[in-house]
């Protein structure tokens, strides 16, 4: 028994010392190609906050990598400045608690001028506050809620939609399109499952469906047998998920599992290759709305694709593109105030006017006009529809504001 | 409201009587360990999500060997449940020998708190060679039985309506009872579980009649951390996915289980398990009909927690707390 427990610590802790070169490796990596590129020592840190483990991990990733790619891409324009380019990557775990705790380390150092991120509304929310003490402008790629923008912070801007064009968006489609009745409406608790979720209810009462049921769940169960007893009973024709993909894809499974048939919608959270590989086949049928566009069917998008996939070894997910652009619009309004700051390192206050005030953008998966807020003026909505097991779904809809 | 009620449930019952063989069989766990040292094992539900990974990692080996493809589901569901509760066994020995044997002596807060240490080490050992292998600590689980039937309860009565059932939940069923059956037979019948009991009266005398009692203990731990490995393969295969916390919450229900049907206690805990998990199935179905929509599924917890209070108020020793004499 004792050599075995042993032997066990000594895995352990040879695990954890991996784990621990695995990391630093990577960072010294960055850091090293950041300042090989240039001779002088002026560095401008962006920093990434997205969740890079849990169960909202895949898209986290994606966001991550997307603005990574922008900042390559922009490293030599910045050498010629004199100046490097560092990316500096924070897990927020979708946590608020976590998010809130990186966003006072990365507004304690100096070097850090913009933040893009996060993917959670949750998260995206009380983090900005701490942005705004700071004076970091942040650019999300993919917060929805509502909440986000309109406290009118001076460092909040987003390049999505807000979720109160989203739901009724999908609830337009669920509507006209689909020609739902009777929807039974699910939703999970959160800032935005619960947002999304009674934007998509109110519309569509407004478009005279019935909602005959309203029901929550809580984030991290694996049963929701009961939930969907409630909706068998119901006999609905359109079912409304408002949540996240680990529990939109058992909701799914379950409900196909039960017999339940009828179409079961979601909003941009579901838009992930995870909601496939949690329901399996039964994601056939299944739609979602996202604020995200389809990059292959976008200009110059085949081609972003294509270098992305080289970059990373990976397809890229919905949320890549839009950090790629929140990226280069972070970068581009850095530039800008180095260049009227006659070279000199910017204020983080000249850095944040300098990204509201960004006028018809185009980038690579959306045009960007930030309104007073840091809403962005042309975001858009699709409607996806899952026709096999594979992801991305097809895009069946297109809705502009 | 009774016509709604009446009509889901058979369903509510076959989902809640699923739930209910699973929090059984984990509550089995705590109780056992209970019985003999009077500690509360709270590393139990990890052990539960231990199984749960160990069991879908000899899937994925049998299916990079090929092997599912040749033998019938329930045979590779055997050896699979087979390979999770002799590593899960192992496991639970050796949490014993590490983290509760050095402290048997001392106050039993300290161990409560090496249970707890046990539990956060589990929790990110599996995490972690969980993020090593697939980058995703959530893992989806392949399904062995992918078929599903319908139960025509209509046809008896029309205020009764029809449930579909997975036919992993007769598997489950089936397992369940037979382990829970096999533990009955094995503590009331045979030589070492009449040791058990023994070690569970008084630990002293036992060891006076030259009961090996450290080698009672260490069974205990087998046989309840066997279990819990086994219905972590059961839930993983139900539910098809599985992260390194779901051992957490459903050990916190499956150890109010226990304490429902009084902790120390082996039949009451079975029957604590599938009272809470009716219950929590009946409350998720059914508590928005009943208060008019003011409490939606979303407070089931609230509502199967408030009938344990309720119990324990009346019964503070659990439903089968002094039926039965004797502890284990």
């Amino acid at each position: 028994m004792k050599w075995k427990w042993n032997g066990l610590v000594a895995a352990t802790l040879i695990m954890g010392l991996l784990a621990g070169c695995g990391n630093g490796g990577t960072s010294t990596t960055t850091g090293a190609s950041g300042s090989g590129g240039s001779s002088s020592g002026k560095v401008i840190k962006i920093a990434t906050q997205s969740p890079l483990s849990g169960g909202s991990s895949i898209q986290g990733e994606a966001i991550r990598l997307g603005a990574q790619m922008s900042l390559e891409d922009h490293k030599e324009e910045f050498t010629k400045l004199g100046y490097s380019l560092e990316l500096v990557p924070y897990d927020d775990q979708g946590d608020p608690k976590k998010g809130v705790a990186n966003a006072e380390q990365i507004g304690a150092d100096q070097a850090v001028l913009g933040v893009i991120g996060h993917l959670n509304s949750g998260v995206s929310i009380p983090s900005s506050v701490v942005y705004e003490k700071y004076n970091i402008p942040m650019i999300s790629p993919a917060s929805t809620a509502t909440e986000f923008t309109d406290r009118k912070l001076k460092v909040a801007n987003r390049v999505v939609a807000r979720d109160d064009f989203q739901g009724p968006a999908a609830a337009n489609y669920a509507v006209k399109t689909v020609g739902a009745k009777k929807i039974f409406v699910i939703q999970d608790k959160t800032a935005y499952g619960q947002g999304l979720a009674e934007a998509f209810r109110d519309e569509a009462q407004k478009l005279g469906a019935t909602i005959v049921g309203y029901e929550g769940i809580t984030v991290g169960e694996k049963d929701f047998n009961g939930v969907l007893n409630i909706a068998a009973t119901q006999n609905p024709d359109f079912i409304f998920f408002g949540g996240l993909y680990a529990e939109g894809g058992l909701i799914i499974k379950q409900a196909r599992d039960k017999g339940i048939t009828a179409p079961i919608m979601g909003g941009d959270a579901l838009d992930s290759s995870g909601l496939v590989e949690v329901a399996g086949p039964d994601v056939k049928g299944a739609l979602y709305s996202s604020v995200a566009g389809e990059i292959a069917k976008m200009e110059g998008g085949p081609e972003w694709g294509a270098r992305y996939q080289k970059a990373f070894g990976k397809a890229p997910e919905g949320y890549s593109a839009y950090a790629y652009d929140s990226m280069t619009i972070m970068l581009d309004a850095i530039k800008k105030t180095v260049e009227s700051n006659k070279g000199e390192m910017p204020t983080r206050e000249a850095v944040r006017d300098a990204v509201r005030a960004t006028k018809d953008f185009k980038g690579i998966a959306t045009e960007v006009t930030f309104d007073d807020k840091g809403d962005n003026s042309f975001a858009k909505v699709y409607i996806y529809e899952f026709k096999g097991d594979t992801y991305p779904g097809e895009l069946v809809s297109e809705v502009s504001q | 409201m009774f016509a709604t009620i009446l009509q889901t449930l058979p369903q509510v019952l076959i989902d809640g009587l699923a739930l209910g063989a699973i929090y059984a069989v984990v509550a089995l766990g705590y109780t056992m360990v209970y019985g003999i040292l009077e500690l509360i094992n709270f590393a139990h539900g990890e052990i539960f999500m231990t199984g749960a990974f160990v069991g879908t990692a000899v899937l994925f080996l049998f299916q990079g060997m090929g092997l599912t493809g040749g033998l019938p589901p329930w045979i590779s569901y055997v050896l699979i449940l087979f390979v999770a509760m002799m590593v899960t066994g192992a496991l639970g020995v050796g949490i014993e020998r590490v983290a509760y044997r050095p402290l048997r002596k001392a106050p039993k807060l300290i161990s409560l708190i090496s249970a707890f240490g046990v539990s956060f080490v589990l929790q990110d050992l599996v995490r972690f060679i969980a993020e090593l292998k697939t980058g995703n600590y959530i893992v989806s689980v392949p399904q062995l039985f992918e078929g599903r039937f319908s139960l025509s309860f209509s046809s008896m009565s029309a205020a009764l309506g029809n449930a579909t059932v997975k036919t992993n939940t007769v598997f489950i069923f089936i397992v369940a009872i037979v382990l829970m059956v096999g533990l009955d037979i094995f503590v009331n019948r045979t030589k070492w579980g009449g040791a058990m009991r023994a070690v569970a009266q008084d630990r002293e005398t036992a060891s006076l009649m030259s009961i090996n009692v450290n080698k009672v203990i260490l069974l205990t731990f087998f046989i309840g951390s066997a279990l819990g490995g086994s219905t972590g393969v059961l839930f993983a295969q139900q539910y098809g996915t599985i992260d390194p916390y779901i051992g957490f919450i459903l050990g916190l229900k499956a150890f109010t289980a226990a304490v429902l049907g009084g902790i120390g206690n082996i039949r009451g805990a079975m029957f604590g398990g599938v009272v809470i998990g009716v219950l929590e199935m009946f409350a998720s179905a059914n508590l928005g009909l009943m208060t008019g929509g003011n409490f939606g599924a979303e407070y089931k917890d609230v509502f199967a927690f408030a009938i344990l209070i309720v119990v324990l108020i009346f019964k503070p020793e659990g439903l089968f707390g002094k039926a039965v004499k004797e502890k284990v």
